[in-house]
């Protein structure tokens, strides 16, 4: 049922200015898949010339094997929702479902049945004859995901369905819109520029920075292994740190970082002694304590300059001894009972599994 | 709430003192020489179904007016208003009020006269000069003339006002070109429709300089008759029941369409 798109070497010039920049995605069937990326990098535009309302200048978009650059938006077997929603306003909510059936010539008892159908799957039976203005802005984008649905698109583009929202009814539309994926079996694709969105409910993300393609894997590739300074910083929150190899051992590199000191970290990526890389060290894989841990590497002597209490973990930036501020979140469970709760001003090791940090670029020296 | 006093003193100077003059003289009696003498009496009104075809003339002019002139400034309207140089086109519009209106009429029996402009040119090509002045068409040919930017101008703002977005999701779900106008743009720019019919059809029933210039006979409109009443025969009486007629018969013609958009 769903559509498969591939999106070929695609330019887009508005004018002299590059909005997409050689982009190439393959998007699978029924998948749910993201493109989140900073405002401004491209993201709208990329989804509006799926959806058939701007032309490119190079390239080919694909659905099911075949181009559909040369189909009108109104030929296109995919719909989208539009950032603002975009209902008619003087229609009610049975009639806004309806508008793309009764364009279609479908009989009325049709349109009851199908319609019907619809307000269930979004639960607004008892809103149906109300008018967009009268709605709340999760209803309002409800009734926009089932007039989308209504003409069986391949393909459901949806641009920042959410941005409009507040932090919990977001969470709630989320899980909303996860399900209803799996009920409809198309495919999504679904543009953001809120990492945990995109992350937490697609199969794939597609990171976009500045009108290119960055990388395009899971959640976990994309959170764990990031290719590159902006796919580090732009997921998450992150040490970086410039370092430089001293020795290179089987599985790990022996490397320095000014202001932390010599530690080990994960080879995976090639590098020679004297080369100089850029690490990413995750704030939630460093351990702190006031008690110098058992081990014997990658551990650091620090003072607690600041805390952040988040409820449900609290944001230590601690000062090594060597200059660096290394940033750590500390989830609120204590594995011993007399374990002592961390303050500002605390002389404090933080430490880390060579494992757990990642080379996101090698620099040529 | 000082602004209310105000606004309530505009009213009553500018707007109900002149018209209950025009009522009140509607029910005295004539004065040879023009004026009223204080006596109350209903002839005036008596006159009035006489006049009949004349009021039905004026009406269908001004509706067929109407008509031709929102579907003119609609296409125009939106254009304008999806336009990037919105400001230099709006002032194209208004650029006409530059010149007086009388003038503006006689250029335009310049351009269709019969030793005028069109005619000239039809002359060199051997045809037959044809007799473009002094028939209804004439008077709607100026009319909408006239009138086009006073429908242009609200059409346009309410047009703006509307999302691109529905427009585009219109599109999005199957509408064509046509569609998209029909079922989703129209509907939504009612209100500047509304008041584009309502500053096109008043002015228009109560055309005077229009008929009287560019209209024959057959084209006078109730305008010309009121003056014709007050300046030749000099009878304000008739003339004021005439012209309270015209107030009623654009009230009705307003009331009809607005309930016909709140059946809707
Ligand atoms: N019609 C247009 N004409 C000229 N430039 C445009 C046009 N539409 C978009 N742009 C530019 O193209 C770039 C990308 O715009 P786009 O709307 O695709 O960004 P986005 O990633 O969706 O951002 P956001 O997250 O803020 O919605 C921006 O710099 C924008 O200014
Ligand atoms: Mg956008």
């Amino acid at each position: 049922m769903g559509g498969e798109i591939s999106i070929l070497n695609v330019n887009k010039f508005f004018g002299d200015f590059q909005v997409l920049k050689n982009v190439s995605l393959e998007i699978r069937k029924g998948e749910f898949f993201s493109i989140l990326g900073p405002s401004g990098c491209g993201k709208t535009t990329l989804l509006r010339v799926i959806a058939g309302f701007e032309d490119v200048q190079e390239g080919d978009v694909l659905l099911d094997g075949e181009s559909i650059l040369h189909l009108p938006a109104n030929k296109r077997p995919v719909n989208i929702i539009f950032q603002s929603y975009a209902l008619f306003p003087h229609l009610t909510v049975f009639e806004n479902i309806a508008f793309p059936l009764r364009l279609k010539k479908f009989t009325e008892s049709e349109i009851k049945e199908r319609v019907g159908n619809l307000l269930n799957l979004i639960r607004m039976e008892e809103h149906a004859f109300k008018y967009p203005s009268q709605l709340s802005g999760g209803q309002k984008q409800r009734v926009a995901i089932a007039r989308a649905l209504a003409n069986e698109p391949r393909v459901l583009l949806l641009d920042e369905p959410l941005s409009a929202l507040d932090a919990k009814l977001r969470q709630e539309l989320l899980i909303e819109l996860d399900n209803l994926h799996d009920k409809v079996g198309i495919t999504f694709v679904y543009v953001t520029h809120d990492q945990t969105e995109a992350i937490s409910v697609s199969d794939r993300v597609a990171l976009m920075n500045d009108g290119k393609i960055i990388q395009i894997g899971t959640p976990y590739e994309i959170y764990e292994s990031p290719v590159n300074v902006f796919a580090a910083t732009f997921i998450g929150e992150t040490n970086l740190m410039k370092v430089d190899v001293l020795e290179v051992e089987e599985e790990y590199y022996v490397v320095e970082a000014p202001g932390v000191g010599v530690f080990r970290c994960y080879k995976d990526k090639e590098a020679k002694a004297g080369n100089r890389l850029i690490l990413t060290l995750r704030p939630e894989k460093i351990r702190i304590s006031k008690q110098k841990p058992m081990i014997f590497e990658n551990v650091f002597h620090g003072i607690i300059e600041e805390e952040i209490y988040m409820g449900y973990q609290t944001k230590y930036f601690v000062r090594l001894d060597e200059g660096y501020i290394m940033k750590v979140y500390k989830q609120h469970v204590r594995y011993l009972l007399d374990e002592p709760i961390l303050h500002w001003k605390d002389e404090v090791y933080v430490s880390w599994d060579p494992n757990d940090s990642f080379i996101v670029e090698v620099l040529t020296s | 709430m000082k602004y209310t006093a105000v606004y309530v003193l505009w009213l009553l100077v500018l707007f109900l003192v002149p018209l209950s003059i025009v009522v009140l003289f509607s029910f005295l009696e004539p004065r040879v020489h023009g004026g009223v003498l204080w006596s109350f009496s209903l002839r005036s009104y008596s006159y009035l179904p006489q006049y009949l075809r004349l009021i039905w003339r004026s009406a269908w002019i001004a509706g067929v007016s109407t008509i031709l002139t929102l579907v003119l400034a609609l296409p125009v309207a939106f254009y304008i208003s999806k336009s990037g140089h919105k400001n230099f086109l709006l002032l194209l519009v208004v650029v006409p009020f530059w010149t007086n209106s009388l003038i503006r009429i006689y250029a335009w029996r310049v351009i269709l006269g019969n030793n005028g402009v069109i005619n000239q040119f039809l002359n060199r090509f051997g045809l037959e000069p044809v007799q473009f002045l002094y028939n209804p068409f004439a008077v709607i040919l100026v009319i909408v003339y006239t009138y086009l930017p006073f429908a242009i101008l609200p059409l346009f703002s309410s047009m703006e006002k509307v999302d691109e977005s529905i427009l585009e999701a219109a599109l999005d779900l199957g509408a064509n070109k046509r569609e998209v106008f029909v079922k989703v743009l129209l509907p939504n720019v009612k209100a500047g429709l509304l008041s584009a019919f309502v500053f096109v059809f008043i002015p228009a029933l109560g055309s005077y300089a229009i008929p009287d210039l560019v209209g024959g006979l057959n084209s006078k409109m109730i305008g010309n008759e009121i003056a014709r009443q007050l300046l030749i025969v000099k009878n304000w009486p008739v003339a004021s029941a005439m012209s309270n007629l015209l107030i009623v018969v654009s009230l009705v013609g307003i009331l009809l369409i607005m309930r016909r958009e709140k059946m809707k």
